[in-house]
C-alpha cells in the first residue's frame, strides 16, 4: 500500500472517532507539553545564571584565601586559614604578572550603616578605584574614590541605590555623612543599578577605600577576595598561570590561595541548572510515557472492536505487513498529532511560566526537537504490539468475530 | 521499503505444475480443528474438481464442513491435510503473504453478511482490493465505478453501507468481488440475508458472470437458490455425499443492464485486463 494512502486511511480511522482519538492524544500532548515547558525554564535557569556570572566582570579572575576543593560560588566551605592575602599579594600581582590588566581587592562584611535616626544592615565593600573597571561598575553620580583617598585611608563612602532608596531618600545623597559602624564618613557618590550579581545585590552596598576599613573600620591587614581582570579572554589562562607562581612564591604553598577563573564559576553553576534541566525534563518523561501506554491501550482495543474489519481486509488480500502497517500508521499518526499539538501547547505554556512566576524560559529548537521525536518513538514503541496482533489476526476467525 | 516488503513476501512462488484443466482441484483434503483437548473434522477427506466455467452450488445442513471448504477454497484458510491446486498452483502449501497475494488477484469472495467497511462509501470499498495491489488512484476510482455500473449501482456511487438496502450491499460486494477481474467467484450463502426478490436479482448477476466465463461456486442450504447452479455437490459430516450436474436449472430474471455487465467483462477479458500472479 502506498504510504500517502496509509496515512489518509489513518487519519479517517483517527477522525472517525473524536472523542476518543483527543483523549489519547491528550496523554501525549501534556506529556510533550510538560517537557517543552521544562527544559525551557531549565534552560531559561541556565541562561539567567549564565548572565549573572558574566556581570561580574569580563576576563574576570578570583583570588581567595584558602583551598576549595570543590569547583563552585564562593560561599562554599574552604579549608586552611582565611588570612593570607594582604595589599602586598595585590602590589605582587599587579606587578609580576604580564597578563592582568587590573588588580582589586575586596572586603566585603555585613554591617549597620545610620544616617540620622535610621539605619540599615547592609553590606560594606572595601577595595580600591580599579574595582570599577574590573567589576564593570558605573558611577551614577558623584564620583568614586581615588588612589588618594586609599592611600590616606579617607573616610569616604560610595553607596549604592539601595541604600539611597531605603536611608538617604529625599535628600541629595551627596554630601551626607553616614555613620559606617561607628566611623563617620562622607558619601562622595553614588553607584549605577546593576541588580543581582552572582549571590550579592550589587546595589545594597556601601563602597569604602580599603585602607579605610582595614585601620579604622574592621581592624585588619588582610584582605579577602582579589579580583583580577585579564587583558583579554585569550590570556585568562596566562593570567591564572602567573598568578599562581606568584603568589606560590610569596606564600610559600599552593594551597593557600585558589585562583579561580570566570568559565570555571560559569561552568559549574551551568553544571549545576544542566543538573536540575534534566532532572525536569525527566519527571516531564514520565508522563510522556503514560501517555504512550494510553496510545497502546487505545490502539489494543481498537484492535479489538476493528477484527471485522481487519478480517475483511484481509479477505480481498491484504497482507499481514499490509495491517500491521496500517495499525502502526495509524499508532504514529496519533502520536505525532499529539506531539505537534504538546509542543505548540509548551511553546505557549512555558511564555506564560515565563510571564507569570517571572522566570525566563528559553524554549530551543532542542527542547522542541527532541519530545517531537520521543513522541514519535512512543507512536512506534507502543503502537508495535497491537499492531502486530492486527496483522496476525486469521482472516476466517477475524471474519466470524461479532 | 516496498520494494523490500515485495521481493520479501513475494518469493519464488510456488511450483507450478500444470494438472488438467479445473481451476479447482482438490484432493483428499483435511481440516480438524482442536477446542480444547478435542478434535473436531470439519473435513474428512474431499476431492472435488471444478471445471473453468462452471457453476456449482454447494448444499449440506449445517456442520457438514461445507463453509470450511469454502473457506479453504477461498485461500482464508489451510487445510491440515490433502492438497489444493488453483489454476494449476499448489496454494495448499503456500504462506501467508502469498494467499493473501491469490486471494487478491484470482479469487472474489462474496459473503452472507456482505462485509463491506461500514465508514466507507461504495466506491471506496469496491476499491479495497485494488489498494492492496497497488493500483494508482486514478485508475482505480474507474475501475471501481465501473465495476458498480456493471451491478446497476452508478448512482449510489457514494453511499455508505447503512445507506443501502441489504440487496444493494449485496451488489456492492459483487463489484467489489469482480473489481480484480478473477477468474472464479466464491459465494458463501450470498441471499442468506435477502428477501426472494433481492435474493433472485442477485443470481442473475451470478448466473450473468458465469455467462461471461467466471467460475462460481456457492454455498448455499436453500434448494430454490442451489437451482440457479448447473452442479450441486452435496456435504455431510465432512465428506462429499453427492455430486450431480442439473438438467434443468432456474434461469433468474434479468435485468437488460446485465446483458451490458456480459459484454463488459468480455471485452475486459480480451482486451486483456489479465490477472497476474505477482503485483
Amino acid at each position: 500500500m502506498d504510504p500517502l494512502e496509509g496515512i489518509y486511511v489513518a487519519l479517517l480511522s483517527i477522525t472517525s472517532n473524536k472523542m476518543r482519538s483527543g483523549l489519547t492524544m491528550l496523554g501525549v500532548i501534556i506529556g510533550v507539553a510538560a517537557v517543552v515547558i521544562m527544559v525551557a525554564i531549565g534552560e531559561g535557569a541556565n541562561l539567567q545564571v549564565s548572565a549573572q556570572i558574566e556581570r561580574l566582570g569580563s576576563n574576570l579572575l578570583v583570588v581567595m584565601p584558602g583551598r576549595i576543593r570543590e569547583p563552585g560560588v564562593r560561599t562554599m566551605g574552604a579549608f586552611g586559614s582565611m588570612d593570607v592575602l594582604t595589599m602586598a599579594e595585590v602590589e605582587a600581582i599587579r606587578d609580576g604578572c604580564p597578563s592582568v590588566l587590573a588588580v582589586a581587592p575586596e572586603i566585603s562584611r555585613n554591617t549597620t550603616v545610620r544616617y540620622g535616626s535610621s539605619s540599615m544592615q547592609t553590606q560594606i565593600v572595601a577595595t580600591t578605584p580599579e574595582y570599577l573597571p574590573v567589576r564593570a561598575f558605573t558611577v551614577a553620580s558623584g564620583s568614586f574614590f581615588t588612589t588618594e583617598d586609599v592611600l590616606l585611608a579617607r573616610k569616604v563612602a560610595v553607596v549604592g541605590q539601595g541604600v539611597v532608596d531605603e536611608l538617604l531618600s529625599g535628600a541629595d545623597p551627596i554630601g551626607q555623612e553616614i555613620k559606617v559602624g561607628q566611623v563617620r564618613v562622607r558619601v562622595i557618590g553614588v553607584m549605577g543599578a546593576k541588580g543581582q550579581s552572582g549571590m550579592i545585590n550589587v546595589d545594597d552596598a556601601v563602597y569604602i577605600p580599603i585602607t579605610t576599613a582595614q585601620k579604622r573600620i574592621l581592624g585588619t591587614k588582610y584582605v579577602r577576595t582579589i579580583y583580577v581582570q585579564a587583558r583579554d579572554a585569550k590570556s585568562m589562562d596566562a593570567a591564572d598561570d602567573e598568578i599562581t607562581s606568584v603568589l606560590t612564591a610569596r606564600l610559600g604553598s599552593t594551597d593557600a590561595f585558589t585562583v579561580r577563573n570566570q568559565a570555571d564559576i560559569l561552568g559549574a553553576a551551568q553544571d549545576v541548572t544542566r543538573v536540575f534541566t534534566l532532572l525536569l525534563a525527566g519527571i516531564a518523561s514520565v508522563s510522556l510515557l503514560v501517555g504512550g501506554i494510553g496510545v497502546m491501550n487505545i490502539m489494543l482495543v481498537s484492535v479489538t472492536e476493528r477484527t471485522r474489519e481487519i478480517g475483511i481486509r484481509k479477505a480481498v488480500g491484504a497482507r499481514t505487513i499490509d495491517i500491521l502497517l496500517q495499525f502502526l500508521v495509524e499508532s504514529v499518526v496519533l502520536s505525532l498529532l499529539g506531539g505537534a499539538i504538546g509542543i505548540i501547547a509548551g511553546i505557549l505554556g512555558s511564555r506564560i511560566a515565563a510571564r507569570v512566576a517571572g522566570w525566563p524560559a528559553a524554549v530551543s529548537i532542542g527542547s522542541v526537537l527532541l519530545p517531537f521525536c520521543f513522541s514519535l518513538a512512543v507512536g512506534l514503541f507502543f503502537g508495535i504490539y497491537p499492531a502486530s496482533r492486527a496483522g496476525r489476526l486469521n482472516p476466517v476467525e477475524a471474519l466470524r468475530y461479532e | 521499503m516496498r520494494r523490500w516488503f515485495r521481493s520479501r513476501f513475494t518469493g519464488p512462488g510456488s511450483a507450478v505444475v500444470r494438472g488438467d484443466l479445473s481451476v479447482i482441484k482438490v484432493d483428499g483434503l483435511k481440516k480438524t480443528y482442536r477446542l480444547g483437548s478435542i478434535e473436531v473434522a470439519a473435513l474428512r477427506g474431499v476431492s472435488l474438481r471444478i471445471g473453468e466455467g462452471e457453476f456449482v452450488a454447494i448444499m449440506g445442513p449445517s456442520g457438514s464442513g461445507k463453509t470450511t471448504f469454502m473457506n479453504i477454497l477461498g485461500c482464508l484458510d489451510q487445510p491440515t491435510e490433502g492438497s489444493y491446486w488453483l489454476d494449476g498452483v499448489l496454494v495448499s502449501e503456500m504462506g501467508d503473504a502469498q494467499l493473501a497475494r491469490v486471494r487478491n488477484q484470482r479469487i472474489g469472495f462474496v459473503f452472507q453478511t456482505f462485509n463491506l467497511l461500514p465508514r466507507l462509501d461504495a466506491v471506496t470499498n469496491v476499491e479495497v482490493p485494488l489498494i492492496y495491489r497497488g493500483v494508482p488512484k486514478r485508475t482505480r476510482r474507474l475501475l471501481a465505478v465501473s465495476a458498480l455500473d456493471t451491478v446497476g449501482l452508478r448512482d449510489r456511487l457514494h453511499h455508505k453501507p447503512a445507506e443501502l438496502s441489504g440487496g444493494q450491499q449485496q451488489r456492492v460486494a459483487i463489484a467489489r468481488s469482480l473489481v480484480t477481474r478473477p477468474k472464479i467467484v466464491l459465494a458463501d450463502e450470498p441471499t442468506g440475508n435477502l428477501d426472494t426478490k433481492s435474493g433472485e436479482e442477485i443470481m442473475a448477476i451470478f448466473q450473468a458472470l458465469n455467462d461471461s466465463g467466471i467460475t462460481v461456486v456457492l454455498v448455499t442450504h436453500d434448494a430454490d437458490i442451489a437451482g440457479h447452479a448447473k452442479r450441486i455437490v452435496r456435504f455431510r459430516d465432512g465428506l462429499i455425499v453427492a455430486d450431480e450436474t442439473l438438467s434443468v436449472r432456474t434461469i433468474a430474471e434479468r435485468d437488460e443492464s446485465l446483458d451490458g455487465l456480459i459484454a463488459e467483462l468480455r471485452a475486459g477479458a480480451s482486451e486483456g485486463v489479465k490477472v497476474e500472479w505477482t503485483r
